[in-house]
């Protein structure tokens, strides 16, 4: 627990650290009204068992709800992978550890949002 | 009554380790935990070592953690506490010699966020003028001992002492909303960065350790919001 030094490390990163408050506040926001929202069509307006492949293929014919999905993903990733940015941040102190987990976090992030955007642009209902 | 006390003490001369240590003591109900200490250092154990100055809660000297919160030990009075009570030294900081902590790096953070009235410009002839309304925006956080409470309560801190801390951010707080001060922009940079109010997780253990009872986590998101106001 002892610190090898009093003197402070100099500040920086302060813009995107106030940004990311910012965002996760916004986010958080949305993500609540619109996983309502997906459980509202998903879950109450319709019942689980017509939930199939053609119910999904019909509600993505319409453009709206690719990206109403789209959004969701996004925001999801984002603002959970920053959560973790987070977390990551507080505990784990080695350098080396660090800027590891960091940067798998961020592979991780961005292999999922590629994947999510790649499947919602290109589905094509095949049956 | 008979109270039981353990204390966790250290001996840096010779032990490597902390060790809880269990006295006895006759006490009144309405003593406070500072009496009892007294008492044992007094005739019981003349080694026992803690901070104490006011012994009216003004100080700030004797926060530790009583019976697993922080707390002012010449405020809490033992009958409030039970019969068995523990009292360990603050969390987060090295530990000198049983309650005594290194309170070094807790002054540094403070002094970091420049907790005093910055203004350049000409004096007036008269004095720098304030409406009760003015002066009421920053009363809470003029109230601060600089007890450390707060901030060895805070699980941010105790992950990474580089946080600069809940107390430094409420004396930041103090002259950012004072109408008189100008030195704002001197500070936003340690407080907009990394080890600055947004290590902060809004998780409340600030405000239940304050002995002032300054609304801290609110003084905290004050200064977020000044942030994003400044920046944006
Ligand atoms: S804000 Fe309260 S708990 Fe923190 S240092 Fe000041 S008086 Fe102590
Ligand atoms: S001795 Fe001064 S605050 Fe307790």
């Amino acid at each position: 627990m002892a610190r090898s030094s009093y003197s402070r490390q100099r500040p920086m990163g302060g813009g995107f650290e106030l940004f990311a408050w910012y965002f996760m506040r916004i986010s958080g926001l949305l993500l609540v009204l619109m996983a309502l929202g997906h459980i509202v069509i998903m879950h109450i307006i319709n019942s689980v068992e017509v939930i199939n492949y053609a119910f999904v293929a019909r509600r993505w014919a319409v453009p709206f709800w690719r990206v109403y999905d789209w959004i969701l993903l996004a925001l999801g990733v984002l603002h959970g992978s920053n959560g973790i940015r987070v977390v990551i941040d507080d505990y784990v102190h080695h350098r080396g550890w660090r800027a590891f987990c960091t940067s798998a976090l961020y592979v991780l992030a961005f292999v999922l949002l590629v994947m999510g955007t790649e499947v919602l642009l290109t589905f094509t209902p095949g049956v | 009554m008979k109270v039981e006390l353990f204390i966790r003490r250290f001996n840096p001369e010779t032990d490597t380790k902390s060790r809880m240590v269990r006295y006895e003591v006759e006490v009144e109900p309405t003593d406070r935990l500072l009496d009892a200490l007294n008492a044992i250092k007094w005739y019981q154990d003349g080694t026992l070592t803690f901070r104490k100055s006011c012994a009216h809660g003004i100080c700030g000297s004797d926060a530790m953690l009583i019976n697993g919160v922080n707390r002012l030990a010449c405020k809490v009075l033992i009958k409030d506490l039970g019969d068995r009570i523990t009292v360990e030294p603050l969390r987060g900081f090295r530990v000198i010699k049983d309650l005594v902590v290194d309170m070094e790096p807790f002054f540094a953070a403070y002094r970091s966020v420049k907790p005093y009235l910055i203004n350049d410009e000409p004096a007036p002839r008269t004095e720098r003028r304030q409406s009760p309304e003015e002066r009421e925006r920053f009363d809470d956080t003029t109230k601060c001992i600089l007890c450390a409470a707060c901030t060895t309560s805070c699980p941010s801190f105790w992950a990474n002492e580089d946080y600069i801390g809940p107390a430094a951010i409420v004396n930041a707080h103090r002259f950012l909303f004072d109408s008189r001060d100008r030195g704002a922009a001197e500070r936003v940079d340690i407080l907009n960065s990394k080890f600055g109010v947004w290590r902060c997780r809004t998780i409340f253990n600030c405000a239940d350790a304050c002995p002032r009872g300054i609304e801290v986590t609110r003084a905290i998101q004050d200064v977020k919001r000044f942030l994003l106001n400044a920046r944006i």
